[in-house]
Formats: structure tokens, sequence, C-alpha cells
């Protein structure tokens, strides 16, 4: 099952995507770190991070749950909860359709139950190929449920971060997620229980500024753009150039507001072992 | 008047400020500066004071009364440290079980390099995380502009009212205009499609209820103070779990999706 996930196609954003389209036999990308073009399969296999130049590469949600849980293990909840178009914003439903087509998925998070080195935890992982992870209602509430779950089955919360942050598209509603899923973190907080978060490349915008960073431990991809403005809107606003690394999982080390960088091949061991010592387990 | 009208007469600078309601409904208001962290942000004012016999705490996102004054307090945009400055007035109004009374005037949190140097996203997630567990009653009203996450980190709240002339929104209309049609000239059709209008607000179930402004200030903040006391009222005898629990299913029930 684990190969069989990480070899699928991932879910890739558009600018690793090849530029003169995807003919050749084995599909390709072109590397946003060296420029070079890779094999997809090769990618996969290299826990999506450029073999030659180290870049991460954004990785979907499926291929996420066979890195992280014990195979087997994930069993998902509301995977039905879809977003309605409560304002019935323009191009908003067809948006939805295309996201749904390019990323397998049906909404921005994935959620569920799963171990960890047969731990149980509740886990959540947001989806870049379905618009970037924006949190409108539906993710939300999956994000929700999941954590009055886990507080009624008193299990710790595993959450990866991937997101340009509230979908314009559902107006205040999205904005008012992030008071729900802040409510229900912080009930399930306030019962004792461990919320670990691993901020994925982006996280920004209104997942920034409510659950990404009110885990008890945070950590984060090498190299992640994390950060409540983007970059983009930062210079437009301010006219001034942005600093080398600028809101880079490691400036946001140096500034004391990520709790320490997990790279890919060793981060199943760390949260598993994060995970054990709030859990009571022994070494 | 167009959804677009509304958002540029809520962003009017003769619109009476977070400070003139203060003054009109608080009394022996003490303001109290900086964050113990790292400032003082004049964008957003906290103190204390009496609204009838009550004690209570205050927290304002100020736009400041007139030019030198706005750009003293960044047009109300406030910088981390204005909110981890409401962080703490917040924990103390959680110690001494005061009511808290949130005015909000924003176009949205500030944005520059020190901001995210200083942790922007960390200071409103906190905010939010601070407020989901407070036992002590929030009432929050929009004055103005109620913009993004700047706003919401004031209206975590067991009601938010609105006076009809304002907005609130995930994000401004121009910045929606540039991120789904890639047109900032497409702003009017951003702030219709956006449902940002006080109206829009109480269709959505997003605030209790609108305060009407036709009669001016005085009536205004007349009104105002009227539903906070009648709050107040209702929260005194309410327990301090059973406050925490109706804020949470306030929100709870905001965006349930489906099925």
């Amino acid at each position: 099952m684990i190969s069989k996930d990480l070899f699928r196609r991932p879910n890739l954003p558009l600018e690793t995507l090849g530029r003169e389209g995807d003919k050749a036999a084995v599909p390709e990308v072109s590397c946003p770190g060296c420029k070079r073009r890779l094999p997809v399969d090769e990618l996969a296999a290299n826990l999506y991070i450029c073999p030659r130049c180290r870049q991460y590469h954004k990785m979907s949600a499926r291929a996420r749950i066979a890195m992280v849980l014990d195979e087997g293990s994930f069993e998902e909840l509301d995977e039905a909860l879809v977003s309605r178009d409560p304002l019935r914003f323009p191009d908003y439903r067809h948006k939805l359709e295309e996201a749904g087509k390019a990323s397998g998925e049906r909404e921005a998070v994935v959620t569920g139950l799963g171990r960890v080195e047969g731990m149980r935890c509740g886990f959540f992982v947001m989806e870049p190929g379905f618009m970037m992870g924006s949190m409108g209602a539906a993710v939300g509430e999956k994000i929700t449920r999941l954590f009055e779950r886990a507080l009624r089955e008193r299990l710790p919360v595993l959450g990866y971060t991937l997101s340009g942050g509230a979908r314009v598209q559902e107006g205040i509603l999205s904005l008012m997620q992030m008071a729900k899923v802040s409510g229900a973190v912080r009930a399930h907080s306030d019962a004792g229980l461990f919320y670990l978060a691993v901020l994925c490349d982006p996280t920004t915008g209104g997942v920034a500024a409510s659950f990404a960073m009110q885990a008890d431990i945070i950590l984060a991809e090498p190299g992640a753009l994390i950060g409540f403005a983007g970059p983009r809107v930062i210079e437009q606003t301010t006219r001034q150039t942005l600093p080398e690394g600028f809101q880079r999982a490691e400036f946001q080390l140096a500034h004391g507001f990520v709790g320490r960088l997990s790279p890919r091949e060793s981060q199943r061991a760390l949260v598993g072992l994060l995970l054990r010592m709030h859990t009571g387990g022994a070494a | 008047m167009g959804a677009y009208e509304q958002v540029q007469a809520a962003r009017l600078p003769q619109r009476p400020d977070a400070l003139q309601y203060i003054r009109a409904m608080v009394s022996d208001f003490v303001e109290l500066y900086g964050d113990r962290r790292f400032a003082d942000d004049a964008a957003l004012v906290a103190g204390l004071g009496y609204l009838n016999d009550t004690c209570v705490t205050v927290l304002a996102l100020e736009k400041g009364e007139d030019n030198l004054d706005r750009l003293r307090r960044n047009f109300g945009s406030a910088q981390p440290e204005g909110y981890r400055k409401a962080l703490w007035h917040l924990r103390q109004a959680e110690k001494f079980r005061r009511p808290v009374l949130c005015l909000i005037d924003t176009a949205g949190a500030a944005c520059g390099i020190g901001a995210e140097e200083r942790g922007q996203g960390q200071a409103i997630a906190e905010m939010l995380h601070e407020m989901m567990g407070l036992r002590v009653p929030v009432l929050s009203l929009i004055i103005g502009e109620g913009g993004s996450g700047g706003a919401l980190a004031l209206a975590v709240a067991n009601r938010v009212w609105m006076l009809d002339g304002a907005v609130y929104s995930v994000l401004s209309p121009e910045g929606a205009a540039s991120i789904i049609w890639k047109d900032a000239g497409k702003v009017r059709q951003a702030s219709e499609a956006l449902k940002l209008t006080a109206h829009d607000m109480l269709a959505l179930g997003v605030v209790e209820g609108l305060i009407p402004e036709e009669d001016g200030f005085d009536a205004t903040a007349a009104a105002v103070k009227r539903k906070f006391e009648l709050a107040l009222a209702r929260y005194a005898g309410m327990s301090g779990e059973g406050i925490l629990r109706e804020r949470y299913r306030r929100f709870r029930k905001l965006g349930e999706g489906s099925p």
C-alpha cells in the first residue's frame, strides 16, 4: 500500500509541471530549485525531495498518509463533506469541480484516525492540489469534527498544514472557520491532549493565523513558506524588497515561531517520538 | 447603495472612530499602554472603565482622529504587539472576572516585514485561542471596517453586532479582485460577490444584530450602550462555563457544510 500511494502521480502545483507538456512516456517535472527536469517516479521514491538540489516538492495528502501513518491504519472521516458555495460566488462551483479533478480529493483537507508507530491519533493533512489547501466551511468543519472526535476519544492530533489561507469564494464564512477550529483546538488542549502540527509549504493567511500556530509543538518542513501576509502582498503594500529567505521555515525558526525543522527522511521517527512523549509511552 | 459604495462609506475618515464611542459609553476610562514584550501599538487601544456600574475591559482598533493621529495609529492596522497587548488584557479580564467590550475598525492586521518578523500570524492565532477559552463574556461591535483576521482577533465574542454602515470581510475587495479576477479594477464586482455588508452578515448569521446610524452619533452610541447593558445583565446570571460554551456554539454552527 505504501509503495502504491508513494508512486502514484503526485498532485503537483502548476509551476512544477513541465512547460512543454507531459508528452514523454515517463512523466517528468521541472524542479523549481535547480530547474532541471526529473522523472516523477524518481521524485516520489525520494519523498518528493529533488535528488539533485534537495528542493522539497509538494506532496499530496495521500502521499503524506503513506509516508507518516502505519500501513493500513488510516480510517478516513467525513470524506463526503464538501463545500456548498454558500455565497453563490461567481465561477466557484466550476473551480471546485476542477480542483476535484486535479487532486482526486473532494475537499482541501483529508481527516481521519490512524497510527504512527503503533500510537493512535487524530490526523489531518491538507491537499495542495485542491485550491492550494484553501480553507472554506467544509475544511473548517472537517478539522473541527476531527478535534472533537479526538477529544471524545482522548487522542492526540497530528496535523499537516498546507494552505494559502481562507477561501475567498466563501467570504466571511471562511473567516469564521478560523474561530471555529480555534474553539475545537482550545477545547482539545484544555482536556490535556496533545496537538502536533507540521507546517508545510505554504502555510499562510488564515491557517497560519489560527490552527497552524496553536499547536503544542510546531514543526516545519525545510524551506516551507510560513507567514500571515503573502510575500507578494507585502512587497506591493510596502514597496520594499524582501530579504532572501524571508518567511521561510528557517526564518521562522530564527525568529522563534517554529520549534524545530523536520526533514522528511526523519519526520516519521520524530513525529512518533513526540507522540510517545505525550501519551505516556516508555522510550 | 451598492456594496462597493458601502465599503467606501465605511472607510470615510469622518465616521466616528472607536475612541469616540468609548468616550460616549464608558466612564472613568483608563487607557493602558504596551504589550510587556516589545512595544506599545497605538492601533490597538486597551483599557479599563465603567459601563454604568460594571467595570469592563475595553479593546478597540482605532484608526485615529486626524491625519497625524491616523499615521501614528497606522490607520487602525495593528502590529503583533497590538494583539499581544490585547492578549495581556484578556488574561487580566479573566483573572478579575471583567466582561470584555471590543470595538472594531480596521482594514486588517498590519502587513509588513516587521509584522512578519514578530509573528503576526502567531499573535492572531493566540488571540483566537485565548478568546475561545474565556469564562467572562466578550461583546464585540464592528463600527466601520471589519477587515479579515485582524478584525476577527477582536470578534471571537459571545455577541457580535455591527453598525448598519459597517462592513465585514475575509479580505478587502481590492485583494479579492486581484486574487480571483487578477484585475484590481474588478473591485466593484468583488465587493458584491464577497457579501460583506452589515445586512449580508445578518442574513448569513455571522452577527446577532445591526444598529442603525441614521439618527446621528449620540443616538447610535446610546443604542450601542443599551445593547451592551442588556447583554451584560444577561451574562451576570450565567456561569463561566455557560458563557464559554455559548461562545463555542456560536461559532460551531457557522458553515457546517454538507452532509
